[in-house]
């Protein structure tokens, strides 16, 4: 009954943070409402006892692609009286398409021949049950391939975001390593065979 | 209890909301961005929702890698809209039609 609890103040919670996100004026606020909304997911994910999730949620979601996001929000000039020209006409058409699809979800959960409702609770694992080492398990055997996929994934994303922001500037003093090694003597060394004094 | 419909629903909702802030905010793409993210986040809780009800750890191996490409995406559209802004002075949608007929 507790956990129910909970689990209906973090959705609250979620919701409210989930249409800040939407409705704010400044994106700045946006990106911190989002982090809200990573920070209490992560909270119901406990409650789902996918604790490792949780704690990655907090640590790659909030610690490092919205402090991202909040750099590139604060890095660029954005103009909101811009970005929010026709907001309640657009916002008519996007509340209509929302509602149509979530009712479209919930005919899905609550239909009766999908059997949702027969599920059996799951028992709750002992308190010395470890989520990250049973995930461990599975991911460094079954899931061991993908897994280094995700790895040459990453690297890409890295080699990516660097090549593209990377900018050559014009008229600064840098060393081209290159041309340095590719150097040679005779290209730089001219002998000028001349007399010591100039002939009368 | 938590039970399954519970989650599914919340998932519904916090996706629905997403698919609002796209209609909202199109003119804004970082806003965008995070409308994405927050949609991804919806289809996360369904993954651990069902491995939880199904007692199965592959939806949060799953979950795993959605995060690890979302994460990756997320990076490589911020550098794409950096070097956007650096080359128009603008990210607003409708003053990228360069390649309107």
């Amino acid at each position: 009954m507790f956990v129910e609890v909970l689990f209906w103040v973090f959705a609250a919670v979620l919701v409210i943070a989930a249409l800040g996100v939407v409705v704010a004026r400044n994106p700045v606020h946006s990106a911190l409402w989002l982090v809200f909304a990573f920070f209490t997911s992560a909270c119901i994910w406990l409650l789902l006892e996918a604790e490792f999730l949780a704690i990655v949620l907090v640590l790659v979601y909030v610690g490092a692609v919205m402090v991202l996001f909040l750099f590139v929000v604060m890095m660029l000039d954005i103009k909101i009286e811009l970005a929010r020209a026709q907001f309640v006409r657009y916002a008519l058409v996007g509340a209509l398409v929302a509602g149509i699809v979530l009712g479209e979800i919930y005919a899905v959960v609550k239909v009766r021949a999908l059997g949702l409702p027969t599920f059996a609770a799951p028992v709750s694992h002992p308190a010395n049950y470890s989520n990250t080492q049973e995930l461990a398990k599975v991911l460094y055997t079954d899931y061991v391939f993908p897994f280094e996929l995700a790895a040459v994934i990453l690297l890409v994303a890295i080699v990516a975001a660097i090549v593209l922001t990377l900018r050559r500037r014009e008229g600064i003093k840098v060393q081209d390593v290159g041309k340095q090694v590719a150097a040679r003597a005779k290209d730089r060394l001219v002998m000028v065979k001349m007399d010591p004094e100039k002939k009368s | 209890m938590i039970t399954l419909p519970m989650v599914l629903t919340l998932s519904g909702i916090l996706f629905a909301i997403a698919i609002a802030g796209i209609f909202v905010n199109r003119k804004n793409v970082i806003l965008l961005l995070m409308c994405v993210e927050l949609m991804l986040l919806a289809v996360n809780f369904n993954f651990i929702a069902f491995s939880r009800f199904l007692g199965d750890l592959a939806g949060q191996i799953f979950v795993f890698f959605i995060l690890t490409v979302a994460a990756s995406e997320a990076a490589i559209g911020l550098a794409i809209l950096v070097v956007l802004f650096r080359e128009r002075g603008t990210i607003h949608v409708e003053e990228l039609d360069t390649m309107k007929g």
